[in-house]
């Protein structure tokens, strides 16, 4: 083998690709995270916009959460769908959502979509795809109802109705087969409700509850678990073990009582 | 080691893009089997899942053999349908070779056979077969993809722990809600 030691050289290093690509043919297995394999989806309606989630995260083929909160808070006007690994859409939002309230601390002025587009696009950008987070973000502002779609690679969309995740094309499949502008509010539920569940139904990665987030001028309602279509069926039988099923070796009992005699003074030369 | 010397510095950073055939396909799915003393119980889901996709909500893989076997699969659906084809013909000959029925633990063996046969381009099927010996009691057999196989598929490892069991028959009712519970179980938990 044909080894050397290089002095660094300036700009990118990859060296640690080709280690990792070393160490993986050696069998060594690099931690998983966990990808929400999702169905998310919005729609702009007459007088607001309306976001959609199911509620499964996966860790390959186990369901690692049957119950888990999709859409997030970015600002009181501004929520946010988040598809891909659990951690990022989670970290990210969060991480805006604090830079978002100070932002209006300074600023005393309502927050704009525009400008959490442009901070997540920007940061997502910035991490070049290795932030692996899907983003709808929708909510209403000065501009009225507004949804950006954000790609982890930083790719921005300004569209009237959108879809991502793994259940993408279920969900969109529904919203292009009824969409329409100005819908009324229930109708605009009910074709979110619907997106979901057709994501919830036909990809494996999406699953158990809908979720749905309605956002009008001055004006949220958050329905958590507004849709259930996979109640747990009840059990048959009880699997308790009675008791004496483990057996009890030996039994001993202590009074126990903790003394402490005096207080060393903390160190502080 | 020096990690330095872990790694070579002038290896290209993948290799050339190799096409290759590759026949088998992962569909998935879960069956079960319980023994009892006078009957056996075999129960399967009927997805048949490719990734994240479904390819159809119905698609049975637990198969007939004869009156008194059953063959539960999984893995790769068209492999355990091959399978099953293949058995139901040496069944078919067997019986108009012997004018009577294989009996179960037969069949077992037949498997096994049958699976080892085909050792260096095998059916990507792990199986399951249950059914009633010539005695009348349930038998169960268990395989891996290759045809290793035992006839205790629902044995545990670890009662030690369990000193206060007691162990008494299960009523084939008990199986079946057991069965039952099992799967809506497996399904919370399982894409």
């Amino acid at each position: 083998m044909v080894t050397r030691l290089e002095q660094p050289r300036g700009g990118f290093n990859f060296d640690n690709f080709q280690r990792n690509v070393s160490l993986e043919q050696k069998g060594i297995r690099i931690p998983k995270p966990i990808k929400t394999g999702t169905t998310i989806a919005a729609i702009i309606y007459k007088d607001g916009v309306c976001l959609g989630a199911d509620t499964r995260a996966t860790s390959g083929p186990i369901v690692a959460d049957k119950n888990c909160a999709k859409i997030h808070y970015l600002a009181p006007n501004i929520y946010c769908c988040g598809a891909g690994t659990a951690a990022d859409t989670e970290f990210t939002t969060a991480l805006i959502s604090s830079q978002l309230e100070l932002h209006r601390l300074t600023t005393g002025r309502q927050t704009r979509l525009s400008t959490a587009r442009s901070m997540l696009c920007q940061m997502l950008f910035k991490y070049q795809g290795h932030v692996s987070a899907a983003l709808i973000i929708g909510g209403y502002d000065v501009n009225g109802p507004n949804l950006y779609s954000v790609m982890p690679h930083g790719s921005v969309d300004n569209v009237p109705f959108m879809t991502m995740g793994s259940g993408s094309l279920a969900a969109m499949a529904v919203f292009e087969r009824s969409w329409r502008k100005d819908l009324e509010r229930q109708e605009a539920i009910d074709l979110v409700k619907d997106a979901i569940d057709a994501g919830i139904f036909n990809d494996l990665g999406s699953g158990s509850n809908v979720d749905i987030n309605v956002i009008e001028k001055d004006k949220v309602d958050i329905y958590r678990n507004y849709y259930k279509p996979n109640e747990r069926a009840p059990k048959e039988k009880v699997y308790k073990f009675k008791r004496g099923t483990t057996p009890i070796l030996k039994e001993s009992i202590k009074d126990i009582l903790v003394i402490t005699e005096g207080v060393e003074a903390m160190d502080i030369s | 080691m020096n990690p330095v010397a872990l790694y070579n510095h002038d290896a290209p950073i993948s290799a050339a893009q190799q096409h290759q055939f590759d026949p088998y396909e992962m569909n998935g799915g879960s069956s079960l089997v319980i023994k009892g003393a006078d009957y056996c119980l075999i129960a399967s889901d009927t997805r048949q899942s490719d990734g994240y996709k479904i390819n159809s909500r119905y698609v049975p893989k637990a198969f007939k053999l004869t009156e008194t076997a059953v063959l539960a699969t999984s893995g790769f659906s068209a492999d355990g349908l091959a399978l099953f084809k293949k058995l139901s013909q040496n069944l078919e000959w067997y019986k108009h070779a012997h004018d009577k029925v294989m009996s179960t633990p037969a069949i077992a063996q037949m498997l096994s056979n049958t699976l080892y046969y085909k050792r260096f381009f095998p059916y990507y099927t792990f199986c399951l077969l249950g059914g009633i010996d010539e005695q009348g009691r349930g038998v169960s057999y268990s395989y891996d993809p290759l045809g290793s196989y035992g006839a205790e598929p629902y044995k545990s490892v670890g009662h030690k722990n369990q000193q206060g069991v007691q162990r008494t028959d299960m009523s084939l009712d008990t199986a079946i809600s057991i069965a039952k519970d099992a799967f809506t179980s497996a399904s919370e938990r399982d894409i």
